[in-house]
Parts: C-alpha cells; structure tokens; sequence
C-alpha cells in the first residue's frame, strides 16, 4: 500500500497505472464515493507527514493565470492556490464543470486559480504533486462527467492537498442536465469545506428584480447568477424579495393591484399567498428564523409601523409605536432581536430591539441617513447603506466596538444581503453606467461582479443553506 | 406645466366613460388577475432547482372629476402640502362628497434617490398628507385610500434636479 504513494514522491508521471489492491474498488462503478480520508487514501497519515516535510522544498509562488474568464477583482497572493482540472469528458458535457468550480472558489476570496489548462485527469488520477507545487498549487482537483444511456450526468471528483501529497476523498453525483451547474457548486462546497473548516454557500441561491421596458421580473438564480428562472413576471414593481428560512418560498411586495400587498410565494409550484393587503401600504417583509411569522411595514393605523403577521395571513399584531417611519425590519438568526429603521430621531437611522419587549436601542451615530440593515448570521456584523454626501455606499459594521468601514467605492448600493455563511454579501449597485449585481466579502477586497439577467437589476436576497436530497 | 396637464386630462375624459366604483376595504385582492404558468414549465426533470413562474395582468382604473388636475407636487425632503395646490384639492374634495359611492387612491411618490423602502415609507408620509388635507375639507375617510409606490413608478427617468422635482409627488388615481 505505502509503495503506491511513495511512488508519486519520488516523481512518476501523474497518470499512475490504475493497479494494486486499494485501487480495485476504486475502479468499479460506485454510486458515492466515501469522503473520508480513511478509505481512500492508502497510506497512515504519520508516514505522509513526515515524507511532507523532508522531500518537499517551497516551490516560489508563480503568478496566477486565471484559466477562464471570471470578473472577481482583487484576487491576490494572500489566497490559497487551487488548480482546478477540466473534468475528463467535460468537452461533450453542456456544462464545463471545472470553470464552475474554480469561479465560484475565486469568488469566495479565500481562492486563486492556478491554471491547469491541458492537463488530462480524471478522479483516479493520482497526481504528480512536484509538478503542481512547481505551478504553484497549494491543493488540485480532479474529476469526470460521463453521460449515462438514460441522459442522466455522472459526475466525479477528487481533491488533493499536493503538499502533503494526501488525497482528500471526493464524491459523486447522478443529476439530470439541469442540475449539472449544481453539482458544480456541490464540489466547490465540498472542496471550501474541506480547506477552510466552513461551509460553502455555493449550493445556495439569491433572489433579484429585473425593470425591463414595463415588465417586472423576480428572478430565482445560482448563487453565482447563472441559471436565472422566473419566479414572477408583472407589468408593476416587485420589491423586497425576502427568502423563507428553508428555502422553499419567497415573501415580496408586489404593486400590480396598484398599492404595495405583500404576498408569501412558494417557488417550485408558482401558488402565493396574499398576506398582508391592509389599508394603505403594505411593504418589507421579514421572516423569522423560524419562518411562523413574518415583520412586516403596514401603513393601516396611519404612518408607517412595524407589525408581525402570521405566516399564513391573518390578524398582524403591532410591534411598537412611534411617531415617524418605522420599516425595514429584520432578524437576528437566533431570532431574539429585531434590527429596524426609525426616523423617530429626525432622520432615519438603524435601531434594534429585543423581541420580548423593551426600549430600542440606537445602533448607527454617523451620518445622516443610514438604511437597509443586513445581520450577519453570527451577529457580529451589520451591513447597511448610508449616505456620504449625496452617495449611498455600502458599510460594514462591527457591532461589539462599532467600527465601520465603507467597503464599496460605487455611489448607488443598496440593499445588502449577507451570504448564509457569513462571509460574502450581495448588493445592487451602479457601475459604468450599467445596474448590477455584485457579491463582496466583508472586508470589501474581493468583488464579483454576478452574471444576470439583462435590464435594470436590483434587490437582491440571498436565500439560505438548503438540506441536500 | 399644469395648463398642459389640466388640457390632456380633459381630452382624456371626454374620451374615456366613467367605470363603476371599485370597493376599497381590508378584504384580500382576489388572484384572479394572475396566471401561474403550468408546472410543466420544466420538463425533463425538475431536478432540486424547480420554478414555476407566474405571470401577473394590468389592474384598470377609473375616471374622476373632469378637468381638474390631479398631481401634487413637493418639495424635497417634504410631505407638507403647499398653497398652490389647496384649489386642486378642494375640487377632488367637492367631487368626493357629491359621489359618496366613489373611491380614490392617493398615490404617494419619492424622487429616485434613497432606499426603496425608506422611499415607500416617504411617499407614504406625503399621501396621507393630502388625505388629511382631504379630511380638513369634509371627505369620508373610507372614499380614501392613502398608499405609496416610493421611487417605483417615476413620471421623469432623468437623474436631475428637473426630473426628481417631477418625481416627488401625490396622484390622485380614481377607482
């Protein structure tokens, strides 16, 4: 067993012979391959090791040549170098998986690509790791889709940590065509999880609204803006896309009866549920964590005020009252407070408050004009727009000491929405003249710009984790 | 400005014949106008990313009093009514009070820059502004609704002082 890897050490071509009794397994069809180190890979990790360190000298960084074309601005040396292989048979395949896979870890700013254009492997490659430290990889992945007489895809993959020469286990998956670019994003979720310790949010999808001529459109796409599917279309504005905890059904507010309703709408069969049509306006809905109710802005009593309502419709129950606008609210993941926005003081600012009861508490002092709250899942950040003389620019608060930082340098954001794991957001911005969607980590150093529909885009929602079949 | 307005709104309803009223109250909007597309909009295999979409139609709306203007105007960062629009207003007033079976929505505008909610929530201020000013003349406050579209529905697409100026505004929409 351990002569199979020392082999690769001592520098063999990468293309191994598939031979040896831990391979024969291996070989044969398999619906999931198992993804824990203790199956796949041969050898006991303290012989690895200790190989790691004696044999293999810190190849110098090579510049990172992006194999394909993906607009994320900032990528550096600071990011783990990746090589991301074309999957063997991804030529005949409709989507080429490895471009998928390495735009969403480049998008993610914890990746770079290192390019791996031409190379031939397949997850049963065993790879040369002297060859891909000489280009400067930190890990490789590798793969395969096959077509299957049903039209069905058999999807594969492996990843390496070429630095130690360990393989880190892999995975398959048989989808219908559809769900190719998901089972991409399954194994960007699998290989960021397995180099950084948290979870991908590759698997996951964001809500938008497109303006077109007279048509509305909300939009339910990738987290990486592909794959776009209408949701609505209406010759009225959509606004507020709010995600459902589970994933399954999306809260907005609609005009098309000429006055803003908020409707509750499950996406895979198209039925919605009107939820709040009271008098006046009806507008920002916010689920709670545990999706039985929503906090919604209603002008029925005069003003407008901050109300729940039950999932399902019915009587709203008033929050609080105060003598100006009260509207945008929303939960903090545990669900026990409620971030909102008040002009109460004057001018409107972002407060929070706790759901059992008692006095708001002001959260943003600087500036004028402070709006749209996002609460990272943590609790440890709040995303908001303020406004800097005359632009409205993204910022990132750190709630415990208050340090804010302004992450954007475009004038038109609005509308951020954190990533279920915490660590990207989305916004709708204006750049060179065009409307778009951009996702950024927190700290504002990497940006992509997302692939959408066409016309003017906006209000963006990133929707939640989804429990996988 | 509003000579031009006053002129088109009359052509318009010489043209145009009054509908019947439409009941304003806290019942919910039927769905009746929507269409959802069937669910085998994805055929082949739905997969895990199923949508199925919806597509919504046009609500029709209706005449009010002939020959009178119906836009109110603000000033930036105002929901307060100016004098020159009291004459406009009490002539919407008259024409509420003589058809007590009629209905109006106040539509609540902002100019384009801002957060759409925070805008919907301005627009809401100015509408109901003017239904108070409504009120003040006598007005049956359930012949009266107050909403808002923000910044959605703009009557100038400019990003000028001229257009926002278009932009921050109340209609009255007849039902």
């Amino acid at each position: 067993m351990c002569n199979i890897r020392m082999r690769a050490f001592s520098g063999l071509p990468h293309r191994a012979e598939r031979r040896g009794p831990t391979l024969l397994a291996m070989k044969n069809p398999i619906a999931v391959l198992p993804t824990s180190n203790r199956i796949l890979s041969s050898a006991p990790r303290r012989t690895l090791m200790g190989l790691a360190a004696s044999s293999l000298a810190l190849a110098p960084m090579a510049p990172a040549l992006a194999q394909f074309r993906v607009e994320v601005s900032g990528v550096g040396l600071t990011q783990a170098p990746i090589a991301v292989a074309p999957f063997k048979g991804e030529g005949q395949s409709p989507q080429k998986i490895a471009a998928i896979v390495q735009a969403d870890l480049e998008r993610s700013g914890r990746f770079r690509a290192v390019d791996a254009a031409g190379t031939e492997l397949d997850e049963n490659s065993r790879p040369d790791v002297s060859l891909w430290r000489q280009k400067g990889a930190d890990s490789l992945a590798e793969g395969s889709v096959t077509r299957l007489a049903d039209g069905r895809y058999d999807v594969r993959f492996r990843l390496w940590d070429v630095v130690r020469g360990e393989d880190l286990g892999g995975q398959s998956f048989v989808v219908p065509q559809i769900d190719l670019r998901l089972a991409a994003h399954r194994i960007a979720d699998f290989i960021y999880e397995k180099l950084t310790g948290e979870k991908g949010i590759f698997s996951t999808r964001v809500a938008y609204v497109t303006k077109s001529g007279t048509r509305y459109t909300l939009w339910v796409a990738d987290a990486d803006g592909e794959n776009s599917q209408a949701a609505l279309t209406s010759p009225e504005p959509i606004i507020s896309p709010a995600w459902s905890p589970t994933g399954g059904q999306l809260a907005y507010v609609s005009f098309e009866s000429r006055k803003p309703v908020v409707y509750v709408h499950e996406i895979s069969s198209g039925r919605r549920r009107l939820i709040a049509n009271f008098r006046g306006s009806n507008s920002a809905p916010a689920w709670s964590p545990d999706g039985r109710s929503l906090a919604v802005t209603l002008s029925r009593d005069g003003g407008s005020q901050l109300y729940t309502i039950d999932a399902s419709g019915g009587e709203p129950r008033r929050l609080m009252q105060s003598a100006g606008i009260d509207t945008e609210p929303t939960y903090s993941a545990d669900g026990r407070t409620l971030y909102f926005v008040s002009d109460r003081g004057g001018a409107p600012q972002i407060y929070r408050m706790s759901v059992s009861g008692g006095s708001p508490e002001r959260v943003t002092f600087t500036g004028t004009y402070n709006v749209s709250p996002a609460i990272s899942p943590d609790g440890r950040f709040l995303a908001y727009i303020s406004r800097v003389g005359g632009a409205f620019k993204l910022h990132v608060m750190e709630l415990a000491g208050g340090a804010t930082v302004a992450i954007t340098d475009t004038s038109n954001d609005e509308n951020p929405s954190f990533a279920p794991n915490g660590r990207l957001l989305i916004y709708a911005t204006r750049q060179q003249g065009r409307e778009a969607l951009m996702t950024t980590t927190l700290d504002g150093k990497i940006k992509a710009r997302l692939a959408g529909q066409g016309g003017d885009i906006r209000e963006p929602d990133w929707g939640p984790f989804q429990k996988q079949p | 400005m509003f000579k031009q307005v006053t002129l088109a709104l009359a052509a318009t309803a010489l043209i145009a014949g009054c509908s019947s009223p439409v009941k304003l109250d806290n019942a919910p909007v039927q769905d009746a106008g929507t269409s959802a597309a069937g669910s085998g909009a994805n055929s082949g295999g739905m997969g895990q990313s199923g949508v199925t979409p919806v597509g919504v139609d046009r609500t029709a709306t209706a005449q009010g009093p002939v020959g009178v203007a119906r836009i109110v105007y603000f000033d930036y960062d105002s929901y307060t009514v100016k004098a020159e629009f009291q004459s406009m207003i009490e002539q919407h007033a008259r024409f509420l009070k003589s058809n007590p079976n009629r209905r109006v929505s106040l539509e609540g505008n902002t100019d384009a820059r801002g957060g759409a909610e925070y805008n919907l929530a301005l627009g809401q201020k100015r509408s109901e502004a003017v239904r108070r000013a409504l009120g003040l003349l006598g007005v049956t406050d359930s012949q009266v609704e107050a909403v808002s579209f923000g910044a959605e529905k703009p009557a100038a697409a400019g990003a000028d002082e001229a257009s926002y100026a278009q932009n921050r505004r109340v209609e009255f929409s007849y039902r």
